[in-house]
């Protein structure tokens, strides 16, 4: 194995922990509609269809930033130490969802089911809209610099150093938020989706789902249309790196675009990922009481941010590419942990089919029955 | 105070937090599995209650837990940027791991604790109530190993090119420190869970509620705790051993010992000296009652051994085994060679920008000769190496005189609770067992503070100071995120405070006799 083909593959490994984060985004979609549900029984079935998936997508998350971390270090260092206060909100909102399910119905709780309710409505939207924010990044930059001879400066040692507004900028950024509103609103289709399959009772609620369906997938399409034409039409880095060293950068129009034209196999995933979201979402919506969409959209899903992440690392770029000085942009050469670190981590990751498998075989057992109101009358352990 | 002090508090109050969560998670959790073996074995109905009863409180606790240990790995990135870029490559792979192999487990098995009781078997849950447990000490495993491995670096060189550490034998990072610092952390969980296990119980006989419930569950926390404290205890020495090898100052730190001495004693109780420093002649203490040969033991488990102090490490005098004066290198000397091993570091990166490959090799040589004092080269003074002393000290004795405490409690509630009428009439010790609860947690807490703070000023044991450890944040932006952290954590922990108080209520309510 070389340290080209590790890099490579911890960056594969990324884009799938990153598809299946955004996937189990629909916990946050769900946690979206809870303020708006029409009664209390629809509200107490969302949070406790939602409820039982929380720690799977919070989980998920931090096995994302852990990955990252292991294999890309330099990405770690400079994001979450220079986009404080993104990383810094999208943590508080998730520290507010971690401990809303089990707070939110127990008596004693001091501040109310409502509270709790609001506190994973917040955590529904921020954390949708932040996440968004954060993987726009890869495409459309930050404002940062690295510079590894600051760690001989006594008074100043930091290497990677960010824009005075550490963050903020990225965050009203209107093309990273495109990309947040996006991911905010496939969250709440596929909470929808994964409702119609999970939940199991009267159709009055089913049709809600199907029309908040409609609903939410039609602005989710308008929004990622919206970010898919700027990406194909973005200017982006051509970079060439060697031995953990950019030694040149050039802008190149329509980069992404090329990108996907040089990359078939990049192309063809987010083909098929689009057709299976829209799939997904045009047969919930518009077929007779079809409740498997959830599959469609969520494979798709996965598909769909696997490519971007593709084309974001793969094919001569950076993939966080530096505004302030383009020599500074992390490519997945620069940015990696070292061949010894990295050959380590390839034997660990030989785990994760056992882990994916034992996941799968536990909730198909848990889930076998679908949640019903009567059901959850009788659980022992209701949110 | 610095962008650094701030960062600091931050992290320790993240950690503060996070701790007061995860040792009660790493105890019930294995007597909740234990409380569940006896009623799968048995059939008991009563064993289900006890099961379901702890496991209740095992939810709340477990979920602030997992609110607060997501802050901690990502505070490495946001406040400590330097640090994730500087050892990221050993360090960054323990916490992959642990997410990996550790949190995927927790989360999927929980499930099934909380949802799976008439969806899945009776054995499957089980099963899934152990897993639940094993992968709560799995991710500590991780997580200790990356800590250990900040108090002693091994298994890396430096790399000049990439300016920073890389990985070159990972099994190197299992070294004593690792496996003392995961039993004791882990077997320190069961100690403290025993005693909620047992404080909450005795308010139940105190109250004259489900006696019998109230018994069974002493008896699987007493007996756990204990095998949890005297664990504690005995992978405590260890680490005190491994300390005085690898971090002799943190040792004489938590010893407030300046001049060391053969047969050194230890300071059972005492009040240091604020005025004293290595190079003054102040006395080291206010006051102190000494217990002779005891720090010899403690160090090198010989009472005739050499201890050195703070003022014999800075000026590197130690003493060997046949009582031979030798001499180490001292602070003046390793801030000298650690700025020579940064001017080293600054030739290579000159000689590299022009392709110079012999100058290149002579700044590495430079730099690998001087390199294990790399970290002493951001000091100016060797007043800047010296770990707070006080703090140190007084935390180290809480510690003990708890666990101490803690222990002669768990040998009186366990031969009392064979003597069941005796301990039954006797509100006294159910007094005490339930107002201890609280102090358990300090001793918990006062252990990690003598660890972390012990090993100021650095994050990076020699090789990297926590002011040269930071991200380029302002100070007012970290003052403020402290401050929103230590809101929301402490309206949290009120809030999960009082649902154990109704659910330990509500369930004294309800019969969990039988």
């Amino acid at each position: 194995m070389t340290l080209e083909f590790m890099q490579n593959y911890w960056w594969l490994l990324a884009s799938v922990l990153g598809g299946l984060l955004v996937f189990l985004l629909f916990v946050q979609g769900g946690q979206s509609m809870l303020l708006s549900s029409r009664d209390n029984a629809t509200r107490e079935l969302i949070v406790n269809s939602m409820g039982r998936k929380w720690e799977l997508t919070f989980t998920t998350l931090v096995v994302f930033g852990g990955a990252m971390f292991a294999s890309f270090p330099l990405f770690y260092s400079t994001s979450f130490g220079g986009a404080y206060w993104l990383w810094m909100l999208i943590l508080f909102s998730f520290i507010l969802q971690a401990v809303s399910y089990e707070y939110r119905n127990k008596k004693g709780n001091i501040y109310g089911t409502r509270t709790y309710d609001i506190f994973l409505f917040i955590n529904g939207c921020v954390g949708c809209i932040l996440l968004g924010v954060a993987v726009s990044m890869f495409f459309f930059g930050a404002h940062f610099t690295v510079s590894k001879g600051n760690l001989l400066d006594s008074a100043s040692p930091v290497i990677s150093t960010w824009a005075p507004t550490h963050g903020f900028e990225a965050i009203f950024n209107w093309k990273n938020l495109i990309l947040g509103v996006a991911i905010l609103f496939l969250a709440r289709t596929q909470a929808c989706l994964y409702m119609m399959n999970y939940i199991c009772d009267d159709a009055r609620f089913f049709d809600d789902l199907k029309r908040r369906t409609l609903i939410n997938g039609g602005i989710f399409v308008v929004f990622f249309l919206w970010f898919m034409t700027m990406l194909l039409t973005a200017t982006g880095y051509d970079v060439l790196t060697l031995n953990f060293v950019i030694v040149r950068v050039e802008d190149e129009p329509f980069k992404y675009f090329h990108s996907y034209l040089s990359q078939w196999f990049s192309l063809a995933v987010l083909l098929l990922g689009v057709a299976g979201v829209l799939y997904g979402i045009g047969r919930s919506a518009f077929g007779r009481h079809y409740t498997r969409g959830i599959w469609w959209s969520g494979i798709g899903t996965i598909l769909v941010v696997c490519s971007l992440f593709w084309v974001a690392g793969y094919g001569d770029t950076a993939f966080y590419p530096s505004l302030d000085d383009p020599m500074s942009s992390l490519t997945i050469n620069n940015s990696s942990s070292s061949y010894f670190t990295l050959q380590v981590m390839t034997y660990v990751s030989l785990l994760i089919p056992f882990v994916a498998a034992y996941i799968w075989y536990v909730w198909r057992s848990m889930d076998i029955d679908k949640l019903t109101s009567a059901q959850l009358e009788k659980t022992d352990h209701k949110y | 105070m610095t962008v650094v002090d701030w960062s600091r508090w931050q992290f320790a109050l993240t950690a503060i937090y996070h701790w007061l969560f995860v040792p009660l998670t790493l105890g019930l959790s294995v007597m909740v599995a234990i409380m569940e073996s006896i009623y799968v074995r048995t059939g008991s109905q009563a064993w289900l209650k006890a099961t379901k009863f702890w496991m209740t409180l095992f939810g709340i606790n477990f979920a602030i837990g997992v609110a607060t240990g997501l802050i901690l790995e990502f505070e490495f990135g946001t406040n400590w940027s330097n640090y994730s870029w500087f050892v990221g490559d050993i360090f960054g792979a323990p916490l992959a791991i642990e997410g990996i192999v550790a949190f995927f487990m927790e989360s999927t098995f929980v499930a099934v604790m909380f949802f799976g009781w008439h969806r899945v078997s009776r054995r499957f849950h089980l099963a899934a109530t152990w897993l639940t447990a094993i992968g709560a000490s799995i991710s500590a495993l991780w997580i200790l190993v990356a800590n250990a491995w900040m108090q002693y670096p091994v298994g890396m060189e430096f790399d000049p090119a990439q300016m920073r550490n890389v990985m070159d034998n990972f099994w190197a990072l299992f070294s004593g420190i690792a496996v003392n610092k995961f039993f004791h952390a882990v077997f320190s969980g069961w100690a403290l869970a025993g005693i909620f296990v047992i404080g909450v119980s005795s308010w139940f006989l105190i109250k004259n509620r489900n006696r019998e419930f109230a018994i069974r569950s002493i008896k699987v926390g007493a007996w756990t705790g204990l095998a949890g404290m005297l664990m504690t205890m005995y992978t405590g020495d260890g680490s005190a051993v491994e300390v005085t090898k690898h971090q002799p100052m943190k040792l004489a730190a938590m010893e407030g010992l300046y001049k060391g001495s053969t047969q050194q004693g230890i300071v059972a109780m005492g009040l240091v000296n604020p005025a004293k420093s290595w190079n003054n002649d102040e006395d080291e203490y206010l006051f102190d009652i000494e217990l002779p040969y005891g720090l010899s033991i403690l160090a090198k488990h010989d009472p005739n051994a050499f201890v050195p102090g703070i003022t014999d490490i800075i000026e590197g005098v130690d003493i060997n085994a046949n009582g031979d004066t030798i001499n180490t290198v001292g602070y003046a000397e390793r801030i000298a060679r650690g700025k020579m091993a940064h001017e080293a570091l600054r030739d290579f990166d000159k000689a590299k920008a022009v392709h110079d490959d012999e100058g290149m090799a002579d700044a590495k040589a430079r730099l690998k000769a001087d390199y294990p004092y790399f970290g002493y080269g951001y000091f100016d003074s060797v007043d800047e190496a010296i770990p707070p002393v006080g703090v140190t000290f007084y935390s180290f004795r809480v510690m003990v005189i708890l666990g101490s405490f803690f222990l002669l409690l768990y040998i009186v509630v366990l031969v009392g609770i064979y003597r069941r009428q005796w301990f039954e009439k006797s509100k006294w010790l159910q007094w005490i067992a339930l107002v201890s609860v609280p102090f358990m947690w300090v001793c918990s807490e006062a252990g990690w503070m003598v660890a972390e703070v012990g090993r100021q000023p650095w994050t990076v044991q020699d090789l990297l100071p926590t002011r040269a450890a930071i991200s380029a944040v302002s100070t007012t932006t970290v003052i403020t995120t402290f401050w929103m952290f230590a809101g929301i954590f402490t309206l949290l922990l009120v809030a999960e405070v009082s649902i154990m108080i109704r659910q330990i209520e509500k369930g004294s309510k309800k019969d969990l006799n039988s």
